[in-house]
């Protein structure tokens, strides 16, 4: 099934300048195997959204649809068929 | 780009950007170095990139020698020596009030208030408009740009106007009307969007990828803006008489200030140009808007995105970018984040306007309602000396306090109603 990903500027360098990518995963599949997924279409992005721990790092934040994964279930956070992620840095104020 | 400048040592550098005693970027999280140059986000780890410098001798004649603005702190800055001689602003060395009226009124021994709604537009932004702007020339930016929840919109605009350069500036379409008037009559190329300020944000990053000779002050040149706010810290050690004050309150949106006010105490006493104890710093926010606030209590390091929803618009940032430094900042030194009701903003605009004649905008307010909260809750020292910023000025958050003030009555021209007017007291 196909999960959606949007991707944030600064790493579109990874995704040949493209926004919103699409990655195959199985039904029962969770945040960490979108990432996986992600990264081994275009490797070497799932390094810059997971720290050598294989956490999330700690000036990006990843939504599941509307949902900031850090306080769902975090990597483990469910991403059935047709979900939206979303990975943004931290806002910088004006 | 190359330029030949002579550096501070008046040695002859080439083929980099002039930017005074800057010697390249450093990433706050990991430490990965970038050259100087428009470079924003670590590409590691997505960490702040910050700029390192080598300062070399700086003394408090040479400070007090310089102009009575920002610019006497321009070694310490990434801006050319010769800043001060560029048409901009001019903002900063705005007053710092001794305000014994309201230091009565809450209990406290010695209050200061740093007055910059003083600046050029009326908030501390002008100084991290002036010197992004600065950087961002000598880095080949031609036109200036911003996503703003209204104070750093004026400031651009203004900077831009006095510059004689294009602007952009964008602005969630529910800012308060006095924010959106102050920020167009500048000639700016202004656009209201319809989303939060998160959004606007979001879609400046976009841009900012798109338009590769717009510098978007806190976005693709956010390490030289940043640096803006250190001068807000060494106005203040300075204009203490070169002291550095035990207790400060400073308002959280991003964070940023906060945390580059802590670095500007630590760089004077690095450099030797003051003695003394790390100030204990103190994070304000309000309810409506505390992630900040709320990962203290809880004891945690991330800070949790929060939708925003409080009249205190130029502290509304519900993802703070440099919320986890504030948490290290604060908890190293002593201090605390905490955050009051729009209710308390109100109350803390009008204590202050009333005990010291000065007319706060709502982060203000804000300030001084947790000055008070933090006091109440003997989580401040009242016998040590105390500095509160404020950072914006009371017309342009006019919605505030309308409501709540306004004439004792209205009455015919006599004398005798004016009597019982008085005297229904």
């Amino acid at each position: 099934m196909t999960v959606a990903i949007r991707v944030p500027t600064i790493l579109r360098t990874y995704t040949n300048g493209e926004t919103d990518v699409t990655v195959d995963v199985n039904a029962d599949a969770t945040l960490g195997d979108v990432i996986a997924a992600l990264d081994a279409g275009y490797p070497g992005i799932g390094a810059r959204v997971l720290d050598d721990t294989g956490q999330i790092r700690r000036f990006v934040n990843v939504y599941v649809n509307d949902d900031d994964v850090r306080f769902a279930e975090g990597l483990s956070t469910p991403t059935p068929d047709g979900t939206k992620v979303s990975i943004i840095p931290a806002v910088a104020g004006g | 780009m190359t330029i030949t400048h002579p550096s501070a040592s008046g040695v002859t550098r080439s083929g980099g950007p002039d930017l005074g005693r800057a010697t390249h970027l450093s990433c706050r999280e990991c430490g990965a170095d970038v050259p100087l140059g428009p470079h924003y986000a670590c590409l590691e780890c997505f960490g702040p990139l910050e700029v390192a410098y080598d300062f070399g001798a700086v003394t408090r004649e040479r400070i007090e020698s310089g102009p009575r603005s920002i610019w006497r702190y321009r070694d310490l800055l990434p801006v050319p020596a010769h800043v001060a001689d560029i048409p901009n602003t001019d903002p900063g060395f705005t007053p710092l009030v001794r305000a014994d009226n309201l230091a009565r009124e809450l209990g406290l021994k010695a209050l200061w208030i740093k007055n910059d709604a003083a600046n050029p537009t009326h908030s501390f932004k002008d100084r991290v408009v002036a010197v992004a702007l600065a950087a961002a020339r000598e880095l080949g930016f031609t036109v200036l740009a911003c996503p703003s929840t209204g104070n750093l919109a004026n400031a651009v605009a203004a900077a831009a106007a006095r510059a004689g350069i294009r602007s952009y500036v964008f602005i969630p379409s529910n800012l308060e009307q006095q924010k959106i008037t102050t920020s167009a009559v500048y000639g700016t190329t202004l656009v209201a969007v319809d989303g939060n300020y998160d959004d606007v944000n979001r879609l400046a990053s976009e841009l900012a990828g798109e338009h590769e000779d717009w510098a978007f002050v806190n976005v693709n040149v956010r390490p030289y803006y940043a640096e803006g706010s250190k001068t807000l810290g060494y106005e203040t050690v300075e204009q203490l008489g070169w002291r550095l004050p035990q207790q400060v309150v400073i308002p959280v949106a991003s964070g940023a200030q906060l945390v580059k006010v802590d670095k500007a105490f630590r760089e004077l006493v690095d450099l030797g140009v003051v003695e003394g104890e790390q100030p204990a710093i103190f994070g304000a926010q309000a309810t409506g808007c505390a992630p900040v606030a709320e990962a203290f209590k809880s004891g945690h390091d991330v800070v949790r995105p929060v939708r925003p929803d409080t009249i205190a618009k130029s502290l509304a940032i519900g993802n703070p970018a440099d919320g986890p430094y504030v948490l290290d900042v604060t908890r190293r030194t002593g201090g605390a984040v905490d955050d009051v009701t729009d209710d308390e903003v109100v109350e803390g605009i009008r204590l202050l306007a009333r005990t010291e004649g000065i007319f706060a905008e709502t982060a203000g307010g804000v300030t001084v309602a947790v000055l008070a909260k933090l006091l109440r809750e003997g989580k401040l020292d009242p016998g040590a000396e105390t500095v509160i910023f404020n950072t914006g000025m009371g017309l342009k958050t006019l919605d505030a306090v309308a409501p709540v003030v306004g004439p004792a009555g209205t009455i015919a021209p006599t004398t005798d109603a004016f009597h019982q007017l008085v005297s229904a007291d």
